[in-house]
């Protein structure tokens, strides 16, 4: 016969963690859903006492926020965990980061103390490597894509081609010369307002090629930087566990 | 070589398949080792990853001082292409180095259907597809799995094939590399084939003549130099639980088909079905202990995450010691929000308690038995006994239980099989649901049918069997849909789903084929074939214009390999390969099948001297250990847990 599903929480919530973890090297090709299944058997490898949700199969307690597309790097994406127990955040850290492969890394965890966290990451910070593209060029590109007001690119989604503006959404762009045994390499530094529809660093690249035909022969090499509340010049971001520390 | 297949990866699907990485991966230092193996399972990452041969294989080795393994899996079109184009070699997952620069390329075969694969490899390797071929500094190829127990349609590709349980072999093989590498490599290439021939454990098809008649039988198969056996015998690992492998199971990155950890808990089976080619070539049966099964269990939790393990064998439910196994690892793991699942293919209530005790707090979704045969006296040609009577109780009690879809398993195509033996399984899904409905006074419970060609395998009784045509075996399953679909009162409640009968004929060809065929796959694959196993790849008509053009010059056509019955004086292309089956007890067994005559399981009951225990010095190992307890399991000491001050 049928049997009633729990109708509580298995372990009910105690503490709340977040966590921002970098996605490096050759695992940036790991999609964000790869992640979701990494992190939930890494959290039972360092066992965490992670809180369970009700029903018959029940879920740990993660939310994941805005996570970054599949092969691009990132210093700065963001997971919040549920326990069922009281934790240690610098414990939980380090036994999350051994527990993860190498190129998925732990770098900060606090306990969330504050509301409204997914709010305050209001933007991004990208670095784009043009491998092959001159600086002069990307400069030319980069001067000619901040006088324009709309570069309307076209991606494709799960309902077909969409059109849309890839300008407006960008608050800042300059350009750096790659380092070292690498001249011809531009770097590319860009800060994105998030919103709907959300403006990808392909995107720009995309706007790049639309308004100076700018086509990298390789392809760009891509880490998001950081994310979170938008400093009031506009040109970068500030750290969004801040709060949660000072609280 | 990660630089160059980075630049391509932004290009193509699922990226993460091919960039290693995994949790419990290991990557050695290539200067160290004096022996290197790249293991290759010839399918998509996606089904070769969680595959417990190669990963047992991978730890074996890289276990060793003198040696090291690495990964490699069938790399998609899209990729191919593009590897093509860039001059990117085949590659290992682990540390991406070339295919072509290690010492061995070992490939496990599950089905016949990789074969095509591994000339994708093989190519994009740099390595020549025959094996004749190949020089010094090459690698060798050696094929095993369950399809190495007939490697001769790939003869022509490989330069070994090794029969049987992989883990001793592997050690044997690499043992005889090293001394030769040591040695200066006396004789070169073919010193060191000769080497691992003159063992009688590794096959070299190149040692081997085979000579036909004019109709196209063949003749006789022989060893070509007075040094090498004239049969070469399977391996058998006696003692698993001194082989508890993988002891660091492999965590994909990427979605694969199997999210589980698997524990093998027994090998082989005597239950003597005949048309199971597994439950055949793996004998004897050799149980795991409970306390090696615990402890497997408990270490791999603790080393994946995994949320579930699958308590694997061919029949588990026939563990002699299943029923405490079970308790015990339901109360060990209650409220732990891991769940424990045992493949059910035996057809009586003790299974369906057992999948009750493993799934005391999760959800009841779906239980899989496999009656195999549509009729009472189908299921005795086979040799799966279990009657009518018995199976409708038996899922009825699953209903009641709490189960409320039942899939049952069934063959199209078996010896001497009419259309009523498969219409009869209209029948029995009818009587099943209509029980069900009874027992549960609910009409929600519903039954899938799911059925397939019957491929006859070597080392078979049915070996000698003529296989169904593929246009009956289409015309049967017609029928069986269609009275199904007749069914007002209960049709709606029965799913059925079925497998066409083009792709069961060329696993036909490939299965019982002999050198003659391997012609025949080096043209397909020029003309396209690739990931056989997927129908979206598969193609028929390109398999089947291979076939008439590569054996043109020969007596024999697809429907010779397939859909000729074979007479007992008849040598096989597999004759020579021992797998400790006698070939006098297969035929009385074949014989038995034909009159409907079925036999026991010799676990219980006494020998019917199928050869193994005696051609081979082995014995059914089954428990009871008198142990009940689980060993205490693994205690953390660094939990990140706050404790009060």
């Amino acid at each position: 016969m049928a049997r009633p599903a729990p109708d509580r929480d298995v372990a009910p919530t105690v503490q709340r963690l977040r966590l921002r973890y970098a996605k490096r090297g050759r695992l940036r090709f790991s999609s964000h859903r790869d992640f979701q299944r990494a992190f939930e058997r890494a959290l039972r490898r360092a066992d965490v006492p992670m809180a369970y949700s009700a029903g018959f199969n029940p879920h740990p307690k993660v939310s994941y926020a805005n996570a970054a597309p599949t092969g691009v790097a990132s210093e700065a994406e963001y997971v919040e965990i549920g326990v069922a127990a009281r934790c240690d955040p610098g414990k939980i850290r380090a036994a999350l980061d051994e527990a993860l492969p190498p190129g998925l890394d732990v770098v900060d965890v606090v306990e969330a103390r504050t509301p409204d966290f997914a709010q305050r990451l209001e933007a991004s910070v990208w670095q784009v490597e043009l491998p092959g593209v001159p600086l002069d060029e990307a400069r030319g590109a980069v001067g000619r894509f901040l006088v324009e007001e709309e570069i309307l690119v076209e991606r494709l989604t799960k309902n077909g081609i969409r059109s849309f503006d890839a300008r407006a959404a960008v608050i800042s762009l300059d350009c750096a010369p790659g380092d070292g045994p690498n001249p011809d390499c531009a770097i590319l530094r860009v800060v994105v307002r998030h919103g709907t529809p959300s403006v990808r660093p392909d995107d720009v690249i995309s706007a790049l090629r639309r308004v100076a035909d700018l086509v990298p022969p390789k392809p760009p090499r891509v880490t998001r930087l950081a994310q979170g509340p938008l400093d009031e010049a506009g040109t970068s971001v500030a750290d969004p566990l801040a709060p949660d520390r000072a609280g | 070589m990660f630089d160059e297949l980075e630049q391509l990866l932004p290009f193509i699907g699922k990226p993460i398949q091919y960039v290693g990485g995994e949790v419990n991966s290991v990557i050695k230092d290539w200067d160290g080792a004096l022996v290197r193996w790249a293991l290759m399972y010839p399918d998509a990452y996606e089904v070769g990853a969680p595959n417990q041969g190669v990963q047992i294989l991978y730890e074996v080795i890289n276990e060793r001082a003198d040696a090291l393994a690495e990964r490699t899996y069938a790399v998609w079109p899209d990729l191919e292409a593009l590897m093509r184009e860039h001059g990117v070699p085949q590659f290992t997952v682990d540390a991406h180095r070339a295919v072509g620069d290690f010492d061995l390329l070992g490939l496990s075969f599950s089905t016949e259907l990789g074969y095509t694969n591994m000339l994708t490899a093989l190519d994009l390797a740099g390595i020549p597809l025959l094996a004749a071929d190949r020089v010094d500094g090459h690698p060798l190829v050696v094929a095993g799995g369950h399809a190495a127990f007939n490697p001769e349609t790939i003869a022509d590709f490989i330069d070994a094939a090794v029969l049987g349980d992989g883990e001793e072999a592997v050690n044997l093989i690499t043992d005889i590399v090293r001394d030769w590498k040591l040695a200066g490599r006396p004789d070169g290439r073919a010193g060191l084939l000769l080497e691992l021939a003159k063992t009688g454990s590794v096959y070299v098809p190149s040692l081997y003549d085979v000579d036909y008649l004019p109709d196209g039988r063949i003749r006789r198969v022989a060893p070509n130099r007075a040094d090498v056996p004239s049969r070469v015998r399977k391996h058998t690992l006696m003692d698993l639980d001194a082989w508890p492998y993988p002891k660091n199971p492999l965590v994909p990155l990427a979605e694969t088909v199997h999210e589980r950890m698997s524990v093998e808990i027994f090998r082989g089976c005597t239950r003597g079905c005949r048309f199971c080619q597994a439950g055949m070539i793996t004998r004897p049966v050799r149980e795991r202990s409970i306390t090696g099964i615990a402890e497997m269990v408990d270490n791999g939790l603790c080393k994946t995450g995994y949320e579930e393990v699958g308590l694997l064998s061919l029949s588990s439910a026939d563990h002699s010691e299943i029923a405490d196994i079970a308790r015990n690892l339901a109360d060990r793991y209650e409220g732990s929000q891991t769940s424990l699942s045992l493949p059910s293919t035996r057809v009586d209530a003790f299974n369906v308690d057992l999948a009750n005790e493993l799934s005391r707090n999760g959800r009841r979704s779906g239980l899989t038995f496999a009656p195999e045969g549509g009729s009472e006296r189908m299921r005795r040609v086979i040799n799966k006994l279990v009657s009518e009577e018995d199976l409708i109780r038996t899922v009825t009690t699953a209903y009641a239980g709490g189960w409320r879809q039942v899939k049952l398993y069934f063959m199209c195509g078996l010896p001497t099989e009419t259309d009523d033996d498969v219409l009869q399984i209209a029948t029995l899904a009818r009587e099943v649901i209509k029980a069900g409905r009874e027992v549960t006074g609910r009409r929600d419970i519903r039954c899938t049918v799911s059925i397939g060609g019957f491929v006859p395998k070597p080392h078979t009784p049915f070996q000698w069997a003529a296989q169904l045509d593929h246009e009956t075996t289409d015309a049967r399953l017609f029928k069986l849909r269609d009275a199904i679909r007749a069914d007002r009162q209960y049709g709606k409640a029965i799913g059925l789903r079925y497998h066409d009968g083009k792709p069961g004929i060329v696993e036909g060809l490939l299965s019982r084929g002999d050198r003659r065929v391997g012609s025949v796959i080096l043209q397909a694959w020029r003309d396209g074939a690739r990931f056989d196993g997927w129908s979206e790849h598969f193609s028929y008509d390109r398999w089947m214009a291979a076939a008439e053009a590569a054996l043109a010059d020969h007596p024999v056509d697809v429907d010779w390999y397939t859909t000729r019955e074979r007479e007992r004086a008849e040598v096989l292309p597999w004759d020579h390969l021992d797998s400790g089956l006698d070939s006098e007890w297969l035929w009385e067994d074949w014989q038995d099948a034909i009159t409907e005559v079925a036999v026991e399981d010799c676990r219980w009951t006494p020998c019917f001297d199928c050869g193994v225990c005696d051609q081979l010095g082995t014995e059914i190992q089954v428990g009871p250990t008198g142990v009940v307890d689980l060993p205490a399991p693994t205690v953390r000491a660094d939990s990140p847990v706050l404790t009060a001050p």
